[in-house]
């Protein structure tokens, strides 16, 4: 729990910067056009069709479409950016529908008094239109505001912080506590927030002067800390921190800690961690320089990014082709093999297979069409499963989508008969499960790889030397341990991150390691 | 004071007023009498641009209304309508003062002219300043409403059937009312009415439109006497038709 509360303000004040500024640029469309919409009747019904089409967009898939397409603008397309964009088109519709709502709910008549009395049209807008359409516009506020809240915590995978890191790595590590905090934290902002706009619209309405001045200074407070908090990196380069990619895994989380914790301890630089990111995302993150550093597996680069699809190559060639293909393709340089690997793998239960004489993947092929596959989000439209489909010519009879953490309850318990996963996962001897052996090569090797950010080799030679000081220093059993503690056993990934770390300068001595 | 020329409102193929001419004299009232639909709003709202003409020209002490900015023009005509239309988010003060704040006015100056104003229209100024419009009876909202008109000291005023949707006794009152303040203030107005009384009591002259068009205009007088059309005659007639079918029901009730 302490844990969990420790990471709040970061959270808090990422979720509050994306919110308040996305609710400002809504707002700052949607009312100006609204009004425009009472104005020129033409514009009406394409602007309500355009906002009430982008409203029916799935909100976590308008934010991830953000990332190729501010990608192929070739702007920043990772973090602070897509999210913003994709809270702010979110909270255009209901402001501007309830604006126009609003302003065309004016009595007629005194629409007419208003002219008649000798308004212009600029002060018939701004004395009787504006506060008689108030109420409604003011609901509409409210509700973009509580979505914008809500909808904020699915920025996470588009590489914003947001308190959505507590949800989506609560989910992955079966972390309750951090998915509670996460949920309560962003309710109470949703509550506070909507409070504040409706506290201030009846204090404008009975014309409370004290009550609207307090809920103005406490709005223009969280403003004004949102502003600071995003200028503060900006105006001291040299302290921005060292930032940590993590993807959305139980392992991920872990390795993301342990790298940062290492670094703060080895360089006393601070570091900042970027969590739950999918795994192109992470990549092109730090291909960007979005983010510094993070662990990928050979396997997975040499197939996604290097497009490659021989089968059988050994452990040393895979290694150093994507050593020299990440140097002179993207400047990225590979501090570390931490020494383990964590390959794809199919396993099944041990009883079923002893029952069906299963042990290669081979011995599968003509048994597959019975059977039912479950795979994490990515694994079936990944190369490494086309890879073994076609290599094997498995077909199976079902093949299920579902959450990683859910997975190996699935199999065991028989809802699906085999499972991809992962050959590090504790898991796996935990659930008695036995992994098929791919005799014929089709899945490449996966040594865990520390990548670095070009401009982090360039501007902080010595993270990249204590960086490279972790080679070698965990192993696959030493691997498999730390996510069963956190997977089965409800250890947090900090504390088994500063776990390892203890231990390590146990083993070695401070003298040797500097 | 007031000029129409030829004036001509079309809407499509629906023509609302046809080549109406006509003169309103400085401190006159005239009423513009007529049936639904037979353009005596449309006429009125021409005067001061809240429906502009198709054609023709509105000359207002001698200069056409057109190359004035519609705001300036309207500031200086009050206007009062049946809906009354008072601005529900402000206060009766705040209401009648609207014009003058519009115009400039100092607070001060403002404050005295709203109690001026409250207690030219019978209403005490004390208990009414403050309250909200839906505070008010329909005949003191419309008491509001032309206060408000009056608030800017126009020397002009358009009334659109003020006192229409009120109920008789309270309409007989404003009437009395209205008659008295015209009288002190030495104002021109024109008064748009369906009701003929309405139009005998406060009439100077009385303009007769049916269908868009101008069918006769002169002093109540000369109107009864020399009715142009078989409608006028029979609308002059309207009072006096309607006192005795009151007179014959009581005969037959024996009263």
């Amino acid at each position: 729990m302490s844990e969990q509360l420790a990471l709040l303000p970061g959270y808090l004040t990422a979720h509050l910067q994306l919110t308040l500024l996305a609710l400002l640029s809504s707002a700052a469309v949607s009312l100006p056009l609204g009004v425009a919409v009472t104005r020129v009747r033409w514009l009406e019904q394409p602007a309500l069709g355009v906002a009430g089409v982008i409203q029916t967009i799935p909100s976590l898939a308008l934010l991830a479409v953000m990332v190729p397409l501010l990608a192929a603008l070739g702007l920043q397309s990772i973090g602070f950016l897509p999210a913003f964009i994709g809270l702010t088109l979110y909270g255009v519709l209901p402001m501007l529908r309830n604006t126009v709502t609003g302003i065309a709910g004016v009595d007629p008549a005194i629409r007419e008094a208003a002219r008649a009395v000798g308004m212009t049209p600029a002060q018939q807008l701004r004395r009787v239109e504006l506060p008689l359409a108030m109420p409604v516009i003011v609901a509409g506020i409210r509700t973009a505001t509580v979505w914008t809240v809500g909808i904020a915590t699915l920025s996470t995978p588009v590489g914003a912080t947001s308190l959505g890191n507590y949800i989506f790595s609560g989910l992955q590590t079966r972390n309750s506590t951090a998915v509670l905090v996460g949920c309560v934290a962003a309710a109470a902002l949703a509550m506070l927030l909507d409070g504040l706009v409706r506290a201030l619209e009846t204090g404008v309405r009975t014309r409370r002067r004290r009550r609207v001045a307090v809920v103005v200074a406490a709005m223009a407070a969280l403003y004004l800390y949102t502003g600071l908090t995003l200028a503060a990196p900006l105006l001291s380069r040299s302290g921005r921190p060292v930032t940590i990619g993590a993807k959305t895994f139980t392992e991920q989380y872990i390795l993301a800690h342990l790298l940062g914790q290492w670094v703060e301890r080895e360089t006393g630089r601070p570091t900042t961690q970027r969590q739950s990111l999918g795994s192109m995302v992470a990549f092109n993150a730090l291909a960007a320089g979005d983010i510094d550093v993070y662990v990928d597996y050979s396997g997975t680069l040499w197939a996604n990014e290097m497009g490659r699809q021989t089968v059988g190559m050994d452990r040393a060639t895979v290694l150093a082709e994507v050593r020299t293909f990440l140097a002179d393709a993207h400047g990225i340089r590979v501090a570390a093999t931490l020494g383990f690997e964590n390959a794809y793998a199919v396993a099944m239960r041990a009883r079923d297979a002893d029952a069906m004489r299963l042990t290669r993947l081979s011995d599968l092929t003509p048994l597959a069409p019975g059977l039912s596959m479950g795979g994490d989000y990515e694994f079936f439209s990944r190369p490494e499963w086309v890879a073994i489909r076609d290599t094997y010519g498995l077909a199976f009879g079902e093949q299920r989508t579902m959450d990683p953490a859910l997975m190996y309850q699935a199999v065991a318990q028989g809802a699906v008969d085999l499972i991809s996963a992962f050959t590090t996962d504790g898991r796996i001897s935990a659930f008695d499960l036995r992994v098929l052996e791919d005799d014929r090569a089709a899945i490449p090797p996966y040594d865990a790889l520390i990548l670095v950010s070009a401009r982090l080799a360039r501007d902080w030679p010595d993270v990249l030397v204590a960086l490279a000081r972790l080679d070698g220093a965990i192993d696959v059993d030493t691997m498999r341990r730390m996510n069963l503690d956190v997977d089965e056993r409800g250890a947090d990934p900090i504390t088994v991150a500063a776990d390892f770390l203890s231990g390590l300068s146990r083993a070695r001595p401070a003298g040797e390691t500097r | 004071m007031i000029e129409l020329q030829y004036l001509t409102k079309r809407y499509g193929n629906q023509v609302a007023v046809r080549d109406l001419s006509l003169t309103v004299d400085e401190g006159e009232l005239l009423v513009l009498l007529g049936g639904s639909g037979s353009g005596k709003t449309t006429t009125l709202k021409m005067i001061n641009r809240l429906i502009e003409p198709s054609a023709g020209s509105v000359l207002v002490d001698g200069r056409d209304v057109a190359e004035l900015a519609p705001h300036d023009l309207r500031r200086r005509i009050g206007y009062a309508f049946q809906q009354v239309g008072l601005f529900p988010h402000m206060t009766v003060a705040e209401n009648i003062g609207i014009t003058p704040a519009l115009l400039g006015w100092t607070e001060d100056k403002l404050r005295r002219r709203v109690d001026e104003l409250l207690a030219l229209v019978e209403l005490d100024p004390d208990e009414t300043r403050d309250r909200r419009p839906d505070q008010l009876s329909g005949g003191q909202q419309q008491r509001v409403g032309v206060a408000r008109a009056l608030a800017a000291r126009p020397r002009l005023m358009l009334l659109d059937e003020p006192f229409g949707a009120l109920d008789p006794l309270t309409r007989h009152r404003l009437q009395e009312s209205f008659v008295r303040i015209r009288r002190e203030l030495g104002l021109t107005a024109v008064f748009v009415t369906h009701d003929m009384v309405e139009a005998l009591v406060l009439g100077d002259r009385i303009a007769v439109l049916q269908a868009g068009r101008l069918v006769q205009v002169g002093t109540p007088r000369t109107l009864m006497r020399e009715p142009a059309n078989d409608y006028v005659r029979q609308l002059l007639d309207t009072p006096r038709r309607e006192a005795q079918l009151v007179e014959s029901l009581l005969a037959r009730e024996g009263l």
